[in-house]
């Protein structure tokens, strides 16, 4: 691939939209009364200030990577979902499930409970694409609408029958161990490596494999997809299926490695922050590392932030509100590009 | 006195000089005829009189003032407007809320005084003889109409300088006619035109001046008075251009394509096809003459299974294809140029070489097991791009980004050699230069010299008498009859165009009119 200055525009536009978006930010912090300085470089430390520190903006990290690229796939195949909070949440708890009630060695127990993850999470995101394709029901009403039942249904099974008799709180029981993720520090555990090699997975899936050119091919020109004899039918479900079971994996990663147990509250809005994630990335699976790393120490960070320098820890989602709108804006962010030399 | 004058204009396209050191000046009421081989940078040039583009260096005087034009706004402030090839119009508003928009003339402040737009929309149709009626809306109206109100569009925001981007390659020979005259008038009224066009008779017959364009540089500039059209389309393409090409007479062979009763109905359910019938044979061109919207798109549709087919029978080399799914007929040995090569035809998003590869990506040798092989895909574009001499900076360059005629040349090539049994040919030169309509037409004879079969629409009389061996003309959804290629005149076709034949029974409305999405027609889950 050669490299125009086109590209390197494509590159620019997300960095800019984050520099302006600290930029901004820096303007609420000062309303709020705080030290701009001391605020940003408490979130700094925050996310990166110590071993531990980075260990946990990583476990925030893994589970954007996955909610991004879920997102990012869809819409590389004209499809907007929303539902990947409810596909994560689906499979997070089938994951529990099966972590807890099948007594299996590691070897076979944890690649069973990715293989359900990916079922189950698929067939949620399969479930609106089939919708569309069939019916034309739009996957943005439907998707938000399995939002709500994956969620009401999911916390009806804590609260009922998958609850854990003595617990407190209402959760599943603790998966057995054979089904534990490694971990490395902390809750960081080997997930990280498994969103590497999936980001990688999808990379090639979309840019070199013939299943890719269809699904590229339909979410630019749905028209001329069918024109070249691409059932554009099939590839819409089959891409909300791939986007589920991303989804279903960040779920999968959560139960497994850092929760080892399920509740509602595993997701930190993780499917919905994946929508941030894949669009601040341009829907590129590695721009998705890059972005979903950001997110993940803005999020981690911000904690710090309102202990060490008190500034709210609001100030991070505005922040992260800002980046969002600044690439949506992306005329805008165009105007800073140093310009062609007028005559 | 010169209106406009560019002085020097370069423009770079990564890997592409579009326009190198250009100058030209147009006079005070004066059509100038803008020529030039697809690809010469015809449009960029005139994109950056309309302040679309910022050239690298050159000067631009408007009335002989030095100007800079950073954007639209500044070029229409400057009396300058421009027709693109593609409309900016939008379908479901009226002719009088599509000129207003961006410039609304508002009472208070808040309120719209549409009534007073349509007044003066009124007035400046009637006043150019444009005769536009201000409340009818985009969709309702022929393109013809619609090209008239981006005319309309340019004059309401004050344009005396008009640049008119190939007006002429969507229109019909009626419609042509009609523009010339408009034209006319607005140079008696003071405006003066720049005009880009393929056709060498339209540029003899309407334009005071010519200026050829070959590889962004100017070529050379004469008198319309003083050349001859085989003049002109040399300075263009460097070379003598065949006008009439030689066919040489071929017996027809055994039945490719046989289409019995068929018929469908318009996106809107509508019947648009009321029980065709007819046949295309190995080494045979049949031409499909009529006025546009007679059913040629259904048509062409339901044969390439982009449509469904209501009742009826279509069957390829004997084998029925009626409403298989398109990837099924194509492999029956299909090939197909639609129409329109920007809503079908190309992923303008995809690059060349991906564009190349549409129909047969999933085969080998592009494809290994479930892997793409670039290598052979770009193997096959470079040989592609070489022998369709399409002008690209390279065969990773997006589609997007090439001239409206090298488009059009990918999806021909790509159609040709795959060297279908019978090739469907929606208006295949339409936006090509005279070198490259000379070559898609020795194309189209070399397949019809090998056997193939070829079904031939397209609204351009000439080209369908050119090559036809049989002309059949369409007429509301129906063929209303037949003429073969050597009894074929302008007159008796264009009499049958307009359905003399008698008054045909409407067939009663279609139920269950397919639905909007594209998708859903050929769901085969
Ligand atoms: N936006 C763009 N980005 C990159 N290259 C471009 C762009 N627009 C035009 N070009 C290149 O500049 C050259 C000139 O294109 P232009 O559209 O001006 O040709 P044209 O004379 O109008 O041709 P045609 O008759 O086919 O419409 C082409 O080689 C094209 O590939
Ligand atoms: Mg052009």
């Amino acid at each position: 691939m050669k490299f125009h200055k086109e590209h390197l525009i494509e590159i620019c536009i997300p960095v800019i939209a984050v520099i302006l978006a600290l930029i901004v930010g820096s303007i609420f912090i000062a309303l709020s009364g705080k030290g701009i300085f001391n605020s940003y470089s408490a979130l700094l430390i925050g996310a990166f200030g110590s071993k531990a520190s980075l260990a946990e903006t990583l476990v925030k990290t893994v589970p954007l990577i996955f909610c991004g690229l879920s997102v990012a796939f869809a819409f590389r195949c004209g499809v907007f979902n929303i539902g990947a909070e409810g596909q994560l949440l689906i499979a997070g708890v089938a994951v529990a499930c099966v972590g807890y009630a099948i007594k299996l060695p590691a070897i076979i127990h944890i690649p069973l409970c990715f293989l359900v993850a990916i079922i189950a999470g698929g067939l949620w995101g399969g479930l609106a694409g089939y919708l569309k394709a069939r019916f034309g029901a739009h996957e943005v009403i439907t998707t938000i609408m399995l939002n709500f039942i994956a969620l009401k249904f999911t916390e009806f099974l804590v609260n009922g029958p998958l609850r854990e008799p003595s617990g407190v709180s209402p959760k599943t029981p603790h998966i057995l161990e054979s089904a534990e993720l490694l971990r490395i520090i902390g809750r960081l555990n080997i997930s990280i490596f498994i969103a590497l090699i999936v980001t990688g997975i999808i990379y090639y899936l979309l840019n070199r494999t013939t299943a890719g050119y269809e699904v590229r091919a339909v979410g630019f020109n749905p028209l001329a997809a069918e024109y070249g004899g691409i059932n554009v039918a099939k590839n819409v479900v089959l891409a909300m299926f791939i986007s589920g079971a991303l989804a279903g994996l960040a779920g999968c990663c959560e139960v497994l490695g850092v929760f080892r147990y399920f509740m509602p509250d595993i997701s930190s809005d993780y499917g919905f922050q994946g929508i941030a994630v894949a669009l601040l990335a341009r829907n590129h699976p590695i721009g998705v590392l890059l972005s979903a790393l950001l997110f993940g120490s803005l999020s981690n960070g911000a904690t710090k932030m309102q202990v060490i320098a008190k500034t709210p820890k609001q100030i991070a989602s505005i922040i992260q509100g800002l980046v969002i709108m600044f690439v949506a804006a992306d005329m805008l962010v165009r105007y800073f590009l140093p310009k062609k030399k007028k005559e | 006195m010169k209106v406009v004058e560019m002085m020097g204009i370069t423009k770079e396209f990564p890997g592409i000089k579009a326009n190198e050191n250009v100058s030209f000046h147009l006079n005070k009421g004066e059509i100038l005829a803008l020529v030039g081989e697809n690809g010469a940078g015809k449009s960029t040039l005139m994109n950056i009189l309309y302040g679309l583009y910022q050239p690298e260096s050159g000067e631009i005087y408007i009335q002989e003032k030095p100007v800079v034009i950073k954007d639209p706004n500044t070029a229409i402030s400057l009396g300058i407007g421009m027709v693109h090839q593609h409309f900016m119009l939008i379908p479901p508003l009226t002719v009088t809320e599509n000129i207003i928009l961006g410039s609304e003339p508002v009472d208070g402040g808040i309120f719209i005084n549409i009534d007073k737009a349509s007044r003066k929309v009124k007035d400046i149709s009637e006043q150019y003889g444009l005769k536009i009626d201000p409340f009818a809306r985009i969709e309702s109206i022929s393109v013809g109409m619609q090209q008239r109100v981006e005319i309309l569009k340019t004059l309401y925001r004050g344009a005396e300088i008009l640049i008119l981007d190939e007006p002429t390659a969507v229109l019909t020979p009626q419609e042509i006619k009609e523009l010339f005259t408009i034209m006319r008038v607005l140079i008696e009224k003071g405006k003066s035109i720049i005009i880009i066009t393929h056709k060498l008779d339209e540029v003899k017959e309407i334009s005071d001046r010519i200026v050829v364009l070959r590889h962004g540089k100017i070529m050379g500039e004469a008198l319309t008075s003083e050349v001859s059209t085989s003049q002109i389309a040399s300075m263009m393409v460097g070379r003598d251009v065949v006008f009439r090409i030689k066919k040489e007479t071929i017996e027809p062979g055994e039945v490719v394509l046989d289409v019995h009763n068929v018929t469908a109905c318009d996106d809107r359910g509508l019947p648009a096809l009321q029980g065709i019938t007819f046949n295309v044979r190995a080494g045979e061109i049949v031409g499909i003459a009529g006025v546009d919207g007679n059913g040629q798109t259904e048509l062409v549709e339901a044969i390439t299974g982009l449509r469904s087919v209501k009742s009826g029978k279509i069957s390829l080399k004997g084998k029925e294809i009626t409403n298989l799914p398109p990837r099924k007929i194509i492999e029956t040995g299909l090939g197909h140029i639609p129409e329109d090569r920007h809503k079908r035809g190309l992923v303008l998003n995809f690059s060349v070489a991906e564009n190349f590869v549409l129909m047969e990506y999933y085969k080998s040798p592009f494809a290994k097991w479930i892997n793409l092989s670039y290598r052979a895909i770009n193997d096959f574009a470079q040989k592609l791009i070489g022998r369709f001499d399409v002008r690209t900076p390279g065969k990773e360059t997006l589609v997007r980004s090439l001239s409206g005629g090298n488009q059009q040349k990918i999806i021909i090539a790509r159609e040709i050699v795959r060297n279908p049994n019978i090739l469907i040919a929606s208006q295949p030169t339409r936006g090509l230069d005279v070198g490259a309509i000379e070559f898609v037409q020795e194309n189209l004879l070399e397949q019809r010299r090998n056997g193939k079969a070829i079904l031939l629409v397209s609204l351009e009389l000439e080209e369908i008498m050119n090559l036809s061996d049989r002309i059949l003309v369409i007429y509301e959804g129906s063929i209303v009859g037949e003429v073969s290629g050597e009894e074929a005149t302008r007159d008796k076709i264009g009499i049958m165009m307009t359905g003399v034949k008698g008054e045909e029974e409407k067939g009663e409305k279609c139920v269950g009119a397919e639905t909007v999405l594209p998708f859903v027609q050929n769901d085969e889950l």
